[in-house]
């Protein structure tokens, strides 16, 4: 004889879904159910609250798998835009250019805010660092660094120091020494660290006070045109994008690359995090943004249309991470809702490419900088 | 079998025609008729009741199925590999020994065919049963795919140490005797069933529904954030009293300073959509403080800021911060000594001896889940809080201000395609802005 110790069903109609499948024996608060895999794998999902009874849980469950029966007809996959289609559509936005930053002399390739949430400083191929204040449009400080193309600045997070770095390879006094231009750099939670990557191909972290070189990051295979940090409660990832179309996810403490998507048909060239922390977007020369859940490790979303033909060169979140905005080649910057996939609106006023998009910290309004010059907050 | 299906797991419809066929043969194994004798063997010291020997096994297969003892062994070694019959002595030998080596037919319960599709969670509840059991004493190799599961279903972790806890109370009911038996079996079953190594998304078919399952419940979670913060976004909904860069007045600045008398509403809010919304605003934190201190828990938060501040700080100073760290909270009899759990405090402790950037990194993350497990909820729910929330300001919006969401047209700055074509029909105009 076989054991049979206990009486088990292993299979008959599942107590949730009805349907007649292998069942697995689940005990919720000593009553013992018998719920197929499937079920029970929604049910974990959905995370059991702590008085939770089990006939609510079975409702969550139904209306889900009706949801997902639904739309499994439709694709093999999940897109974003599909969960998002009990949301309403946003209104028509009414943003405008509230202020134009002039005083560069050439194009302006970067900008960063700071976290008074009005003083920004933006870099540019003159090889001036200008601070300024953009409430009053006075320009604070003016830097001028030798050399050209000043691809990257970053503002420190007391305000009291801004980094920079470009084609001399180096970012700001010889903190960072890599072996091609400078294309990105943020400091980490502090103004002792920095983080930056270049074309040659690598990311690093450094320490500021001394100029060592804490941690590097190797695994592109091309150069790394852009990076951000993870807004996160342990702090330890960020995500890079590079001309090997892969975005890369790593963790700082051990330099491991820990993730790594490619969808993307061209160059990357910015990428930046959802607020949240588990997503990020990044946008490319191949004319499209897209949007990737790190927890479920893939791509969700494609931002493009048929108009679009120029590549996006910078991409930021509003506040709520409901609208990216992706600034192009075409003088345009695009408004994307994120959750629908679809355009929102589009934003007119640069006379040349837009280099970099940024959302102030507190998310009141949107800088951007270009090389027609100018810099312009809108709101 | 076409390339086709095979790249689409397609092989798991022709594994079942095998498992089937494997299932008549244990089930005339087992007739009471024609089948086994079974007997008691001796295992040790304990008598394992329903029981055959190798040697049994192969004696009727020859007989009922006109084989040799070549083919039979054959036969009777696949029953083995695929579970349905195993091993009481050396359970990790999936052989059949042609002895007096016992065996055991598994229940149907944990037939292969059964329990299909075998799912990360159901060997992750598994894991943590055993865990639970053993305190900690799993095989390497279990140890390993335990973490590597904790991170990939994170988000149904509360689920399966639940189950797990579950299913151990519901085992602890039963006769001590068919406790052992069962975990026999389950043992037998997720050795040979267990998730293939690395785990590649895609391995089982079957899984793809429960991979866009989990995905759909995923990307609600996008839904949901942007909806909780829709209302804290300047741009979507507006701000009070109004945006500084649209009304030129910096009101709304001033009310959310750093550190103010009274906060806004909205603020205050943030603060429960999580514990790191509250700890990164300076109000937040402060305001915290006092809760810990009315608690007598306040050393948690001090710990958590000193360990940021090792973590964030100047290189050079982080030998003088972690004595400081030690003296004042972990040493014994310290001062401010917080409640770590022997494993970490040990680990910390001889980290110690060789400080670096990173050597509080254990210790404080404990405590930040303390917190935010604990305290934090509770905080929540206190008068403390509550009494913030209620005092908290909702500024009136000024008369001035514009919302971005207006009814009508409103035009962004033309664009440059439009304005050329503008000026050659109508000549030079002014700024476009």
């Amino acid at each position: 004889m076989c054991d049979q110790t206990f009486m088990a069903a292993t299979f008959g109609p599942c107590e949730s879904c009805g349907k007649p499948s292998p069942l697995m024996n689940i005990y919720i608060k000593n009553e013992a159910i018998n719920y197929c895999s499937f079920c029970v794998e929604l049910m974990a999902c959905q995370g059991l609250q702590s008085g939770e009874s089990v006939a609510s849980l079975k409702r969550e469950c139904e209306s889900l798998k009706k949801k997902l029966e639904e739309e499994r007809g439709k694709l093999n996959d999940v897109e974003l835009h599909q969960v998002a289609d009990k949301i309403e559509v946003l209104g028509a936005l009414a943003i405008k250019t509230r202020r134009v930053l002039k005083g560069h002399g050439n194009k302006v390739l970067c900008m960063d805010w700071c976290k008074d949430k009005r003083r920004l400083v933006s870099s540019s191929q003159d090889g001036k660092v200008i601070v300024w204040d953009g409430f009053t449009l006075s320009k604070e400080n003016g830097i001028s660094v030798p050399c050209t193309w000043v691809m990257a600045c970053a503002y420190a997070p007391t305000g009291c120091a801004v980094a920079c770095g470009g084609l001399d390879n180096k970012c700001s006094k010889a903190v960072a020494m890599h072996t091609n231009y400078v294309s990105g750099c943020t400091f980490t939670n502090s103004d002792n660290q920095i983080l930056t990557s270049s074309g040659d191909g690598s990311c690093a972290l450094w320490d500021v006070e001394s100029g060592q070189l804490l941690q590097s990051f190797h695994g592109h295979t091309a150069d790394v045109l852009s990076l951000d940090l993870a807004p996160s409660e342990t702090g330890n990832t960020f995500v890079s994008g590079g001309c090997d179309k892969k975005a890369n996810v790593w963790d700082m403490r051990s330099g491991q690359n820990i993730q790594s998507f490619e969808s993307h048909v061209s160059d990357i060239n910015c990428v930046k995090y959802y607020p949240s922390g588990d997503a990020f977007a990044s946008a490319s020369d191949d004319a499209t943004c897209r949007f990737y859940d790190l927890r479920a490790d893939r791509e969700v979303a494609v931002y493009q249309k048929d108009s679009v033909i120029f590549g996006a060169s910078t991409v930021d979140f509003s506040l709520s991470g409901r609208l990216l905005f992706a600034g192009y080649n075409d003088y345009t910057i695009n408004v994307w809702d994120v959750l629908k996939g679809t355009r929102s609106s589009i934003l007119f006023g640069h006379e040349n490419r837009v280099s970099r998009v940024r959302v102030s910290p507190d998310g009141t309004a949107l800088c951007s900088a270009s090389w027609d010059h100018t810099l312009r907050i809108w709101a | 079998m076409t390339i086709n299906t095979l790249a689409k797991g397609g092989w798991h419809r022709e594994q079942m025609t095998c498992f089937q066929k494997m299932e008549k043969v244990i089930v005339a194994m087992q007739d009471p008729d024609m089948g086994m004798k079974m007997r008691n063997q001796r295992l040790l010291i304990t008598v394992i009741p329903h029981a055959m020997t190798g040697k049994d096994i192969i004696d009727w297969l020859m007989q009922n199925y006109n084989i040799n003892e070549e083919e039979s062994l054959h036969l009777g070694g696949f029953l083995v590999q695929y579970g349905y019959i195993y091993p009481l002595k050396e359970p990790r030998c999936l052989v059949l020994r042609p002895d007096e080596s016992p065996y055991r037919f598994q229940t149907p319960y944990f037939w292969t065919s059964t329990r299909w599709p075998v799912s990360e969670l159901d060997y992750a509840i598994f894991l943590a049963k055993k865990n639970i059991r053993k305190q900690g004493e799993l095989m390497e190799y279990e140890k390993e795919r335990y973490s590597v599961l904790h991170k990939r279903i994170n988000h149904t972790w509360d689920f399966v140490v639940m189950q797990a806890r579950e299913q151990l109370r519901a085992s602890k009911q039963r006769r001590k005797a068919d406790r052992i038996v069962t975990e026999c079996q389950e043992q037998a079953y997720w050795l040979i069933n267990r998730p293939p190594w690395p785990l590649n998304a895609m391995i089982c078919c079957s899984n793809t529904i429960i991979l866009s399952v989990r995905a759909y419940v995923l990307m609600c979670r996008f839904v949901k954030y942007s909806e909780q913060y829709q209302n804290h976004d300047p741009i979507m909904q507006g701000c009070l009293p109004s945006n500084p860069w649209i009304s030129d007045d910096t009101a709304h600045w001033t009310m959310n300073a750093a550190l103010v008398p009274i906060p806004t509403r909205l603020r205050v809010e943030r603060w429960s959509f999580s514990f790191m919304e509250l700890l990164s605003d300076a109000m937040g934190r402060q305001e915290f403080m006092m809760y810990l201190e009315k608690e007598f828990s306040a050393e948690n938060l001090c710990f958590w800021q000193a360990c940021e501040e090792i973590r964030h700080g100047e290189s050079s100073k982080i030998v003088e911060k972690v004595e400081e760290i030690y003296k004042n909270f972990l040493a014994p009899g310290a001062a401010r000594w917080v409640n770590i759990d022997s494993k970490t405090m040990d680990k910390t402790l001889e980290g110690i001896k060789h400080p670096h950037r990173f050597v509080m990194d254990d210790a404080q993350m404990h405590i930040y889940f303390l917190m935010k497990k604990d305290s934090y909820p509770r905080y929540l729910k206190s008068d403390l809080y509550k009494s913030m929330l209620s005092k908290a300001i909702v500024p009136q919006e000024t008369k001035k201000s514009v919302f971005p969401f207006v009814r009508r047209q409103r035009h962004s700055s033309p664009s440059p395609a439009q304005a050329a074509e503008d000026s050659r029909s109508k000549g030079p105009q002014a700024g476009s802005d």
